[in-house]
């Protein structure tokens, strides 16, 4: 007799009810909602929540509810042309450091919520959106450090009054020219107390006796994984000022960041705004030189030839006043005198203190605001394409110190507010630590996710359906079994991928659809195997019972080989490939307890008591 | 219903000479394409950039290439993708330009041009420092899969079995690789997903013909080999044609609905599947009948018996 225990026939049924339960919100639609995150300075409380709705009201914008949740507001509304409608309200209504931004909310019951139960993430190839892969360089992160460790050394060496020729920087060594000898052994031991990550070795001759400087493995490896992890919060807070909602920002690999940003559709404006390795200059104007001896080519050794953007030159003193680095805030703004766009800038107190010093001597005399951009260029060096590197520097606007400047200034003459805007939005969200370059870029529009989405689950149907005919056809109530069976598979894939918050992209849909094919084969497996056995002239029930017995190792073979393959697929580890193997993955896994466990249930149930069945198979 | 009311007594293995010749012909040939023209590379490998556009009258081709050719990107490979209206411009990794650009001038060039709004439908940038780490973790991943089921087979089975069904699977991937090699279809990684998929599948299928053989060699007494892999094939021949079949129903519902997307890597997979279905059957088989398995070699293991298998593999 073919009977299952009453605990077997439970667990199959409330493993079962368990799945459909994690599955079940994934049927509930999404809400087009608004969603309001605090940036730096402000705070999201009820007071806000109270205050964006009166300005719903006000403006007559149907919505269906506003919740804060984590630090988050979020409004409900009835419709997609609401919601745009909902943002610009809200931007005007909220002033302040909010980040508001457009999201789809679910609409899952609140006791499912509680339970943990939220429907699976849709991957970008689904919902539109952009992803980005940035490639950190290392080498000017550690290049920068070396630049850091020379004006360091430069105070140390002035403060014990060593004298030294040049202090520079090569390649990956810093380079220090001194004197004679003598102060060349006074120096190494200066550097070798103070800087001990330094590496410090003696070259040069007599006359022009050096000391060669190179970082530690290990200083460079913190160097390096600074970079990355201060760039990563520079994206986030770009990200922020951009107003996306639900942006990923991870590290990948030793030296790239992948960046997803769902729903954006301004993808000119995103690469602007992220890869933008701008900074900013304030220098004084070189007022005692020709500006045209200099572009003639006799620069004074003091000074630096630069253009403005409409292509007049000007001569600019080598030394910084100031840099982007101690702007706290900046927001755009109209310049009260001229009416015409203005970035107006808050400068932090070591920032401040300096710039005061600065321009109290200088009150008269010009000063340049330099914008240097580095933009990215492909070029081919021994037969290869390589990304450089080229630094752009413009100069945005010279004016006349007027005042002693200190904590709050403007800069003004800029083209447009767009402009203005988006200098504010640089100078706020902060430098890189190194300069970052998009090497990867995947943009897939609104329509176009769309479109996948229906195909995708086209596919899954019509598959499963013809699937499921050709079951019923060839092994009729056994094949109606399999079709329970491969039907609550899919429950469980879903409820898995739910489960784990895993998200769901085309690809990953190819790989339900093949499971479906594929899961059917230990059904298959064991059925030839239970024919085989009436065949064989042996009864029903002993025929079912040796079925399910001898199929069993070759299924768990079969499937655990795949599995491998899976496995490497997923090792392998690019976003759109991993998602077709963990779907195929989980699928495998699954359909091993539903086409086993969960058909034998059945068959039990249906035949299993019975003395000589007629099997329909 | 059934394929076969009675069990089949199909004599494969007296054929095998025809598979091996037909085997050999395709092999060849893939290798030969494969050697002479490469495979088509799309941009995941090569680097480069690719912009589908949706236009909402037909679109018309000429002028396009036209104003990308003024508007600096003689370069450009304008083709139209799915229907008349959509369109497809491929650009490689140019010197001197910006590439991550490239994209959003292109767009705002051709939306100049164009009447009506474009949809911009999808647009994929890959660096060239992205293609090549990607063109070596693929070759890795397949190296790597094939060497994890050769350990799981030879540990499950014995080596013989193990290094047949890795046999059969060379023979699958080169196959699929010629094929695509042949047609020129774009080889991108959802294709590279599919030949790792089918390394997957192949091997479910040579596995379950293994596990008979294994059975059959045990329990039929007084059979030679051959006779032995012919009554194991006929035993699992109904599955093996269900399973493909079924499986091939679905894949094939991936390939008219699935989309442009995953269009390769569905074809991909309908060809591998029907040639991992034939390899299980004739590749596998064969290869372990030439390295000359016998009953004793898969008697349950004693130590003796191990050191028996090994002095036959130093003779083979």
């Amino acid at each position: 007799m073919n009977r299952y225990p009453l605990w077997k026939n439970l667990l199959v049924l409330i493993v079962l009810l368990v799945a459909g339960l994690y599955a079940l919100p994934n049927l509930y639609g999404d809400d087009p909602a608004v969603q309001i995150s605090a940036g730096r300075t402000a705070t999201v409380d009820l007071a806000l929540a109270d205050k964006a709705e009166k300005a719903l009201k006000a403006a007559g914008i149907d919505y269906k509810g506003a919740q804060l949740e984590d630090d988050k507001l979020l409004i409900r509304l009835t419709s997609a042309d609401n919601q745009l409608k909902a943002k610009d309200v809200l931007s005007k209504a909220l002033v302040g450091d909010y980040i508001i931004a457009l999201n789809l909310a679910s609409t899952t019951p609140h006791w499912l919520a509680s339970l943990g139960a939220e429907p699976m993430n849709l991957g970008l190839d689904l919902r539109g959106g952009v992803h980005f892969l940035m490639q950190v360089d290392m080498d000017a992160a550690v290049k920068q450090s070396l630049d850091t460790y020379g004006s360091d050394i430069r105070l140390s060496l002035r403060d014990e009054k060593i004298r030294y020729k040049q202090i520079k920087v090569e390649g990956q060594k810093l380079i220090l020219v001194l004197r004679n000898t003598e102060d060349r052994d006074k120096a190494e031991s200066l550097i070798l107390k103070n800087f001990n990550d330094l590496q410090v070795s003696v070259s040069g001759d007599d006359a022009n006796p050096e000391l060669v400087m190179s970082m530690s493995e290990k200083s460079i490896r913190e160097t390096k994984q600074l970079a990355l992890q201060q760039n990563i919060t520079t994206l986030r807070n770009r990200i922020n000022e951009l107003g996306v909602a639900e942006p990923t920002v991870q590290q990948q690999g030793d030296d790239r960041i992948v960046v997803q940003l769902p729903g954006v559709q301004d993808t000119a404006q995103a690469k602007k705004i992220l890869g933008a390795t701008a900074t900013l200059e304030f220098r004084l104007v070189d007022t005692e030189h020709d500006v045209k001896d200099a572009v003639n080519g006799r620069i004074p050794p003091n000074s630096e030839l630069y253009y403005s953007r409409d292509g007049r030159p000007y001569l600019l003193d080598k030394r910084v006043m100031l840099t982007g680095e101690h702007v706290i805030n900046a927001a755009s703004t109209l310049d009260p005198q001229s009416g015409t766009p203005a970035v107006s800038v808050t400068l932090d107190g070591k920032g401040a203190r300096a710039f005061s010093n600065v321009t109290r001597d200088n009150i008269g005399n010009p000063m340049a605001v330099v914008f240097i951009e580095s933009k990215m260029e492909t070029k081919e060096i021994d037969g290869e394409l390589v990304s450089v590197r080229r630094q752009v520097p413009e100069i945005i606007n010279v004016a006349t110190i007027r005042d002693q400047l200190s904590k709050k200034f403007q800069i003004t003459g800029l083209d447009s507010t767009t402009e203005a805007r988006d200098l504010s939005l640089l100078l706020r969200a902060g430098a890189l630590a190194a300069p970052i370059e998009i090497v990867e870029e995947r943009t897939v529009g609104p329509s176009m996710g769309q479109q996948n989405i229906e195909q995708g689950f086209e596919s899954v149907i019509i598959g499963f359906v013809l699937v499921l005919v050709f079951m019923l056809v060839w092994y009729r109530v056994f094949g109606l079994f399999a079709n329970v069976a491969l039907a609550a598979n899919l429950i469980f894939i879903v409820a898995l991928l739910s489960l784990l918050q895993a998200t769901l992209t085309l690809p990953g849909i190819a790989g339900i659809v093949l499971t479906v094919g594929m899961a059917v084969d230990a059904n298959v497996l064991i059925y030839e195997r239970i024919r085989e056995e009436l065949r064989n002239g042996n009864s029903p029930q002993a025929s079912i019972s040796a079925g399910y017995d001898k199929a069993f190792s070759t299924i768990a073979d079969a499937n655990i080989t795949t599995l491998i393959a899976a496995i490497v697929l997923f090792g392998f580890g690019t976003g759109a490939i991993k998602g077709f193997a963990v779907t195929l993955s989980l699928g495998i896994i699954t359909s091993m307890f539903t086409a086993i466990m969960g058909t034998r249930a059945l068959v039990n149930l249906f035949y299993g008591r019975k003395n000589k069945p007629k099997l329909s198979i | 219903m059934q394929f076969f009311n009675k069990q089949t007594h199909i004599k494969f293995m007296s054929k095998r000479w025809l598979a091996i010749a037909f085997s050999s012909t395709l092999l060849i040939v893939s290798i030969g394409s494969l050697i002479t023209q490469g495979l088509t590379f799309g941009i995941d490998f090569t680097g480069g950039t690719m912009i589908e556009l949706g236009y909402q009258e037909p679109a018309n081709l000429e002028k396009i290439r036209s104003s990308l050719q003024n508007g600096g990107y003689p370069e450009a490979v304008v083709q139209n993708f799915g229907s008349i209206h959509d369109v497809l411009v491929r650009l490689p990794i140019v010197e001197t330009k910006n590439m991550a650009e490239i994209s959003n001038n292109v767009v705002s060039l051709l939306q100049v041009d164009s009447g009506s709004p474009i949809d911009v439908r999808r647009v994929e940038f890959v660096g060239p420092q992205v293609g090549d780490d990607l063109t070596e973790q693929g070759g890795l991943a397949v190296l790597y899969a094939l060497i994890g089921i050769l350990i799981y087979v030879a540990f499950r089975f014995e080596y013989r079995f193990a290094i047949a069904s890795v046999a059969a699977l060379v023979h699958d991937v080169i196959i699929t690789l010629g094929f695509f090699s042949i047609t020129h279809v774009e080889f991108d990684l959802t294709v590279l997903a599919a030949v790792l998929a089918i390394i997957g599948y192949s091997l479910n299928d040579t596995i379950v013909v293994f596990d008979r053989v294994r059975e059959g060699f045990l329990k039929i007494r007084k059979a030679t080999a051959e006779e032995v892999l012919d009554t194991s094939l006929n035993e699992t021949l109904s599955r093996t044609l269900m399973t493909s079949f079924t499986t091939l129903l679905v894949v094939f519902a991936l390939f008219i609905l699935g989309g442009e997307v995953i269009h390769s890597f569905a074809e991909a997979l309908l060809l591998g599947i029907m040639i991992g279905t034939y390899s299980s059957i004739y590749v596998a088989s064969s290869a372990v009948l030439f390295m000359g398995v016998s009953k004793e070699d898969l008697l349950p293991p004693v130590k003796e018996s191990d050191q028996e298998i090994g002095e036959d593999g130093s003779q083979v």
